[in-house]
């Protein structure tokens, strides 16, 4: 039943593939450029990757945009992973949509206003901008996607599971660790992911609540357009790229060897 | 009684969250809304959004999220039905999702790139001997580039839900006599449709407020109410009518919600 | 679960370590020392060798932090929170900046290399008696356009050539209201800071009559897509002009000859500032006639420092598209504050320009 189709089927996947990273080799493509813009070819350097060694300054960027991600993705997980638990335990359908189409209210914001809105909240609470206010925006926008991919997955578990384990005698807490979260760790992971590309590709609201010096890759990106964005954010890029695929790729694989084949990034 | 408290406990830094960074937020625009230009109290800007230009803008926000929501979902769906069916699914997975680490300011460049009147497209369109044309700032380049950023949110929870079906269920379906498409109608998609709310929601409701795009892939061509509320807060500085639509958003989100809530298995 | 809390775990050590890192290279580079200097610019605004000069010659620590547009810089000053020492704003923000009362008087007797700027650009009526603010750069809205790509025997000298049906679908227009509108208004004969709405609607009406020539409607990006050639012409600043070019040589950039918009980038010192001094020092430093000509070289948009003009290439200074004679500046006008309605009418028209046009 799997064969028949299957060429088709990996022609297609090839197709998405290969659109989904066709504008990244691209930008890979011009970093390698000797000219100055992504429009003509003139010729292959590394002179991009030279002077990008050279910077600290933008290094400290993106370690600093690699950081705001990797927390505030951690925290909004856990935090929203708590939330969609509880929103699913209200039994009427009602608070629970309440509370849902509050979840959502930071999706349908467009950056300028959440930006705007939290650069008020973080000056009448007297937080100095900086490290902490760009970390508290990331996981506040950033829960409510984990939520919406953490739900579906709760939803469709069935009650009865958890029942029957606390029927045994489980306590909360097991059943939460030994029932619950590993039934949903997937809707987890996916969570986590949504919510590092949220950090990552955030600008706006990164701009306005930053200051004292504290700066991400994407304010550096975004502010460098009018005097035109240098080829050598694309050799960073092409360098970030690369590193996470191969950071990825490595995960897999350890994944899959020490434990039992290809589960572990489920359960 | 003791489930409650756990539960509070639990809802506890989510019921912060949405206190503060929801909650307090809304207050916010919603207080914004009601000062016209000059600071002064007045309904003028409810009143100057139920004029053409706004209902206008409201009808294209709608058309062009309902457009790439659908567009989104009848690529995500097949895409995330080979990929649960290939060998290592959760990396394929994860590849699908890492371009969308890359800056979205630089891939827009590269799709500028891609689509400009002597790009590759237009090479590629060439060379099949359809002749170029223009495709940079046309309706088919910004819901092109759009579903390209929205398609990884898709993909995941959908992939979620099949990821975990019963094969057992489908073999039951065909040894009962069911065409693939009667069990597909009858069995697969029922069963992941929580899974297919849920990507539509994180696809349909940031796709509502879209702005950068619209300048950057279609040259303004089309306006949504995310463009304007961006104009309003920063070049008008008129604080008030970018708030005022704002919760127009905040508005038709609750509707979608209501229209895609997610029903609980099993009670 | 396991996976579930190794990933925690590997997720948390990662950003310690990375903390560690993080907070290792601010200090080896001071950004956590006591004697700072934070720098508010759009970003590559500045020849960085002129701040490492800087920093050597004051041993004061510069922090450079960047931002995209005028509005979004000047919400975060009026906000606070931040210690922003030198901002850049463009002429129309520091009116509005004057009025919020956002910015600290200069001590010129603190600045003395004052005296290299060209009097053309001094007491201008953004800021009389330059109260508040130092010129940067300088420039003008013009049209950008590629003579090999024009039809045969086309020239273009001012705004009416863009309304030529020759033109059909090849103009890129910059998404500006003021820089929009006063097209239509200059190219009209009209002040482009005409506040009568019976002249601004018969601009928006002359500006739909241009709607079949528009390609689109951009911003930053202007520049990949000319020098990529995706439009004959393309109206824009100056300075886009000069980076064009600068990638293009077969580009040219004409000032309208019915007039157009003159701008300025300035210095000033927000009230957010810490280090009064160390700011006061920074401008003086950057108006150094070599110090100016060496950054403007880097920079490539006009200095008003005319000292500096000495140093620098000749074809650069003697080129009449960057540095006009008294002739055409005469005609060309700075914008003025209109106040927050008639802004918003401009906006409101610009938009409705930007919705009815298929």
């Amino acid at each position: 039943m799997e064969k028949k189709s299957s060429s088709f089927a990996n022609l297609f996947l090839l197709f998405i593939f290969v659109i989904l990273y066709a504008p990244i080799f691209y930008l890979i493509f011009y970093s390698f450029n000797s000219g100055g813009t992504m429009s003509h070819f003139e010729g292959f350097t590394l002179d991009w990757y030279r002077e990008l060694l050279q910077d600290t300054r933008l290094l400290i960027i993106v370690l600093n945009t690699l950081v705001i991600a990797l927390l505030s993705a951690l925290i909004a997980t856990v935090t929203g992973v708590l939330g969609a638990i509880g929103i699913r335990s209200y039994k009427r359908r009602q608070t629970r949509n309440t509370l849902l189409s509050l979840n959502n209210v930071l999706i349908v914001s467009p950056d300028v206003i959440i930006g705007a809105s939290f650069l008020i909240l973080f000056t009448m609470a007297g937080i100095q901008l900086g490290f902490y206010s760009v970390l508290l925006s990331h996981i506040a926008f950033s829960i409510p996607i984990v939520v919406l991919m953490v739900l579906p997955k709760l939803m469709e578990m069935s009650p009865s599971l958890e029942d029957a384990a606390r029927d045994l005698g489980a306590s909360n807490w097991n059943v939460l660790t030994k029932v619950t979260l590993p039934y949903i760790a997937p809707g987890i992971f996916a969570g986590f992911f949504m919510a590092l590309t949220y950090s990552l590709d955030d600008f706006a609201v990164t701009f306005f609540v930053t200051g004292n010096g504290f700066s991400t890759l994407s304010v550096e990106i975004y502010s460098l357009a009018r005097r035109g964005v240098s080829l050598n954010i694309n050799a960073l890029s092409t360098l970030m790229f690369v590193i996470t695929v191969i950071f990825v790729v490595v995960y897999y694989y350890l994944a899959t060897r020490s434990g039992t084949k290809g589960a572990n990034l489920r359960r | 009684m003791q489930n409650k408290t756990f539960r509070h406990l639990f809802m506890l830094p989510y019921a912060l969250w949405i206190i503060l960074f929801v909650i307090a937020p809304i207050l916010l625009v919603v207080y914004f809304s009601f000062f016209d230009i000059h600071g002064n109290f007045s309904l003028t800007n409810y009143k100057n959004f139920f004029t053409a230009t706004y209902l206008q803008m409201t009808l294209n926000s709608f058309w062009y999220a309902f457009l790439i929501t659908v567009i989104s979902l009848l690529v995500a769906y097949p895409t995330a039905y080979i990929l649960t069916r290939t060998r290592h699914k959760q990396l394929w997975l994860l590849l699908i999702i890492v371009p969308s680490w890359i800056n979205l300011l630089l891939k827009a460049y590269a799709f500028i790139g891609i689509f400009g009147t002597h790009g590759a497209a237009n090479q590629f369109l060439e060379w099949v001997g359809i002749g170029s044309r223009q495709l940079l700032f046309t309706d088919f380049s910004f819901v092109f580039v759009a579903v390209y950023i929205f398609i990884p949110f898709m993909i995941l929870p959908i992939f979620n839900a099949l990821d975990k079906l019963n094969p057992s269920l489908l073999y039951a379906a065909s040894d009962l006599g069911a065409s693939k498409w009667t069990t597909f109608r009858r069995v697969i998609f029922p069963l992941t449709l929580d899974g297919v709310k849920s990507g539509c929601q994180v696809v349909f409701i940031p796709a509502l407020s879209l702005f950068m795009l619209t300048r950057l892939i279609a040259g303004n061509r089309v306006i949504t109410l995310g463009t304007a509320i961006e104009q309003q807060f920063l070049v008008t500085q008129n604080w008030g009518m970018g708030a005022t639509i704002a919760v127009f958003l905040i508005i038709i989100m609750v509707g979608f919600m209501a229209l895609t809530s997610i029903r609980r298995r099993g009670v | 679960m396991k996976a579930l809390n190794r990933s925690f775990l590997v997720i948390l050590v990662i950003s310690i370590a990375l903390l560690i890192t993080i907070n290792r290279l601010n200090a080896s580079q001071g950004f956590s020392g006591d004697n700072t200097l934070t720098v508010y610019n759009w970003g590559d605004y500045i020849d960085q060798d002129v701040i490492k000069q800087f920093e050597e010659e004051t041993g004061i620590t510069v922090i450079y932090e960047t931002f995209d547009s005028n509005e979004a810089m000047m919400t975060k000053i009026q906000q606070g929170g931040t210690t922003y020492d030198i901002a850049v704003p463009s002429e129309y923000t520091i009116e509005k900046m004057v009025e919020e009362d956002l910015l600290y008087e200069l001590d010129h007797s603190k600045i003395p290399n004052l005296q290299y700027i060209d009097e053309r650009f001094l007491n201008l009526p953004f800021d009389e008696g330059n109260r508040y603010s130092i010129p940067y750069f300088w420039g003008t809205v013009g049209i950008i356009f590629n003579p090999e790509l024009l039809p045969e025997g086309m020239e273009i000298t001012g705004w009416h050539d863009l309304w030529d049906p020759r033109l059909e679908n090849q103009i890129l227009l910059v998404d500006g209201a003021r820089e929009i509108m006063g097209m239509g208004l200059n190219s009209l004969g009209y002040s482009l800071n005409d506040t009568n709405p019976e002249h601004l609607y018969e601009t928006l009406d002359h500006l739909e009559k241009l709607t079949p020539n528009i390609r689109a409607i951009v911003g930053d990006e202007n520049k990949m897509l000319m020098v990529g050639n995706e439009a004959m012409v393309a109206v824009g600043w100056s300075g886009d002009a000069a980076d064009i070019m600068w990638e293009n040589e077969a580009m040219d950039y004409v000032v309208p000859e019915e007039g157009s918009n003159l701008w300025f980038d300035n210095f000033v010192i927000p009230k957010t500032a810490k280090n009064i001094e160390g700011a006061h020092e920074f401008i003086n430093f950057m108006l150094d006639p070599e110090i100016s000509a060496q950054n403007t070289e880097y920079v490539s948009y006009s200095t008003p420092n005319k000292e500096a003009l000495k140093y620098m290439p000749e074809e650069m200074v003697n080129d009449e598209r960057f540095y006009p004679d008294a002739a055409l500046t005469d005609k060309l006008e700075v914008y003025e504050n209109l106040g927050k309605e008639n802004l918003a009418f401009y906006n409101e028209l610009f938009l409705q320009f930007k919705m009815y046009r298929k």
